[in-house]
């Protein structure tokens, strides 16, 4: 019982980073963007966080710095994605390829140096039986991050902007001719992305792990673009897959744990497998993929020449 | 947007054919300029630095064999990716079918080169690349099966295996290809030079390899300019609906571009086992896989692009290992110069639809 409760804890500590990425590409896509770069971003703000976090022996400053470093990432892909209308595939992985290399270039002088490792206990909840271990005993961003999730899941279906965000990328044409700046909506969109890709780097650096070592964040951030396709762009969805996705992460721990006599390395392709699982079944059905799809998702939206 | 700046894009009646040209020589020298801009920044004299990436490559015999020995893995998967972009399909795991083409081609080798087995050793050269061309296109056939029959977004799939793909490599290094007289470390035996590729230049590094992907290169253009599988594939890439019409299947074209990339991809791998690295290290690849994506970019997705992209990003790979050992930066620079020339590039590549017009003053 015990470790059972050890285990739902640790998946909630692995799905964080997969949901606050998650949900700023679900973002991103509801506004008809396709951002490729999330692995980027991540990992620039995974170095960057982590320096900051190092140095100033704030973690606080580290998720600032990650979020602020994920936006200028964002802007960057903003800049031709938006701007110029570059083709957003081809945008979205060169954001990628540059934040693996920034990263690796920058964080050079930190291979190998560590940070104590941090949780919060919530006072009396904490000392619940097996709730308490389970729930209650998390870093405060996992608990900022279903604040988030909830928050996303009103503003999307409850509120006006959020209703012109979906109509931005259902059909930017329209909402351009309604008179809203379907390109600074896209922008803002990408920036909320940005930074939340940003927090989740930053996670992973700060809290996760708690360390830098080049190529940190090993496919979260494409763990967390398939995830926004399983949960069909919906943000309580979102959070589902993160935890399913946390807890098969963990699964590969906790096998090794209990000593099932498959090598590491196998172990380590679950979450991998997982996705591409999960990703088979769930578009097996293309028609209801379109459906729930963003209409306008990655394509570029040219209202005249400017 | 309101555009900021004192120009303005005007839309162009057809698309310039020159620019289509000018706009990678346009990247390369705007990412030399931001190079030295960034030597600058970290307090290095910026033209020690260009010299570095720019002329010491070019340096010599051995020098330039070096540097066409790197472009062959890099023009190999390039070759695949950019038939594969023509025909929209966007697999971005060469580095995975790379890495298991390599896999591949080492186990065979773990298999064959052991004392008493009289295998000669043209034979088993052959065979090595044989099974690495089967690992990569092996490899490329899981993401077309799940494409095909799923309808799995090929980008998420073609990624996720290139971690499989790594892990598995990992794996084997670590057990069942391990050297037993390694002192533990996770690397296979370090194979017999009788199953080593035969060298291209005596005294270099350069192997045979290279020729054969030049002979590749012009393959793949006679299948891609005169071909009438190469054309469908294309035009199924441009105008999904003509193909149609035209009866075009979309389904042949996933599967040949699939598994031409995926094969060039293995071969690559296999090239880079029996060429410098001559064992299977878990460190087969610096990312060629994925630097093979902007070589086909900045190729402009044709074959004889293909080698010159090719060459620019052996330039950029060699150029970050010498600015470790001469300049004492950290060689992962050489994936700053890479972003930056992919980012370069896309921007230049909207002067292929639009020209710039200085604004009038109101």
């Amino acid at each position: 019982m015990e470790q059972f409760a050890s285990l739902i804890a640790a998946s909630i500590n692995a799905g964080t980073p997969l949901l606050l990425a998650a949900l700023g590409l679900l973002i991103n896509e509801r506004a008809g963007v396709l951002n490729l770069g999330a692995e980027g971003m991540m990992l620039v703000a995974a170095i960057a966080g982590f320096a900051v976090g190092y140095a100033t022996h704030s973690p606080m400053l580290g998720f600032i710095a990650g979020a602020l470093s994920g936006m200028l990432m964002a802007s960057l892909f903003s800049w031709l994605a938006l701007m110029l209308a570059t083709n957003q595939v081809a945008t979205g992985l060169a954001l990628s390829i540059f934040g693996t290399g920034l990263s690796a270039f920058i964080g050079q002088r930190f291979v190998g140096l560590a940070l104590p490792s941090q949780t919060l206990s919530i006072p009396f909840l904490k000392d619940l039986p097996f709730v308490g271990p389970a729930l209650f005993q998390q870093h405060w961003m996992s608990y900022l991050s279903l604040l988030l999730c909830a928050a996303i899941a009103w503003f999307i279906y409850r509120t006006r902007a959020g209703l012109i965000l979906r109509a931005v990328g259902e059909s930017p044409e329209s909402a351009h001719a309604l008179g809203y700046p379907v390109r600074w909506i896209r922008f803002a969109a990408l920036l909320f992305g940005g930074a939340c890709c940003g927090l989740a780097g930053a996670y992973l650096s700060l809290v996760y792990t708690p360390m830098w070592v080049e190529g940190l964040v090993s496919g979260h951030g494409w763990i967390a673009l398939a995830l926004t396709a399983f949960a069909t762009w919906r943000p309580l969805r979102v959070l589902l897959g993160a935890l399913l996705f946390g807890g098969v992460t963990i699964l590969q721990f906790y096998l090794q744990g209990i000593g099932v006599t498959v090598p590491s390395q196998i172990l380590s392709m679950l979450p991998y497998a997982a996705t591409i699982v999960v990703l088979a079944l769930i578009s097996r059905n293309p028609d209801w993929i379109r459906l729930n799809m963003p209409a306008s998702l990655g394509k570029p939206f040219k209202p005249n020449a400017s | 947007m309101r555009n900021p700046w004192p120009w303005k894009l005007e839309l162009r009646g057809t698309p310039s054919r020159s620019m289509t040209y000018l706009s990678p020589v346009l990247a390369v020298v705007l990412t030399m300029l931001l190079g030295a801009l960034l030597f600058m920044a970290l307090g290095k004299d910026p033209l020690a630095g260009l010299k570095v990436f720019l002329i010491d490559p070019f340096n010599g015999k051995r020098a330039i064999s070096e540097l066409l020995l790197k472009s062959v893995p890099l023009i190999l998967c390039a070759l695949g990716l950019a038939v594969c972009f023509r025909a929209n399909i966007w697999n971005i795991g060469a580095e995975g079918q790379f890495t298991v083409g390599a896999l591949f081609a080492g186990a065979t080798l773990v298999a064959i080169d052991v004392p008493g087995h009289a295998i000669p050793g043209g034979l088993g050269l052959l065979l090595m690349i044989v099974a690495g061309i089967l690992g990569g296109a092996f490899w490329a056939s899981i993401t077309a099966v799940l494409r095909d029959r799923f309808n799995a977004n090929e980008i998420l799939v073609s990624l996720m295996l290139t971690y499989v793909a790594q892990l598995l490599l990992m794996y084997a290094v670590n057990g069942p290809l391990k050297d037993p007289n390694g002192m533990n470390f996770p690397q296979s035996k370090v194979f017999s030079s009788e199953f080593m590729l035969p060298e291209l230049i005596s005294g270099t590094r350069l192997h045979i390899g290279f020729a054969v992907t030049l002979v590749l290169a012009i393959v793949m253009t006679v299948f891609m300019t005169r071909s009438f599988r190469g054309f469908s594939l294309i035009v199924g890439g441009t105008a999904p609906h003509a193909a149609r019409y035209a009866g075009f299947s979309s389904r042949s074209a996933l599967w040949i571009s699939l598994l031409i990339s995926g094969s060039f991809a293995g071969l690559a791998g296999a090239f880079e086992i029996a060429g410098p690295i001559g064992q299977l290290l878990p460190s087969v690849s610096p990312g060629y896989g994925f630097a093979a994506i902007i070589v086909a970019f900045i190729g402009r997705l044709h074959p004889v692009g293909a080698v010159l992209g090719g060459l620019v990003m052996s330039l950029l790979y060699l150029g970050g290992e010498l600015a470790q050992s001469r300049l004492g930066l950290p060689s992962a620079i050489t994936g700053v110069f890479q972003g930056m020339l992919l980012f370069l590039l896309l921007a230049s590549d909207t002067l292929i639809d639009y020209r710039l017009r200085w604004k009038a003053k109101v």
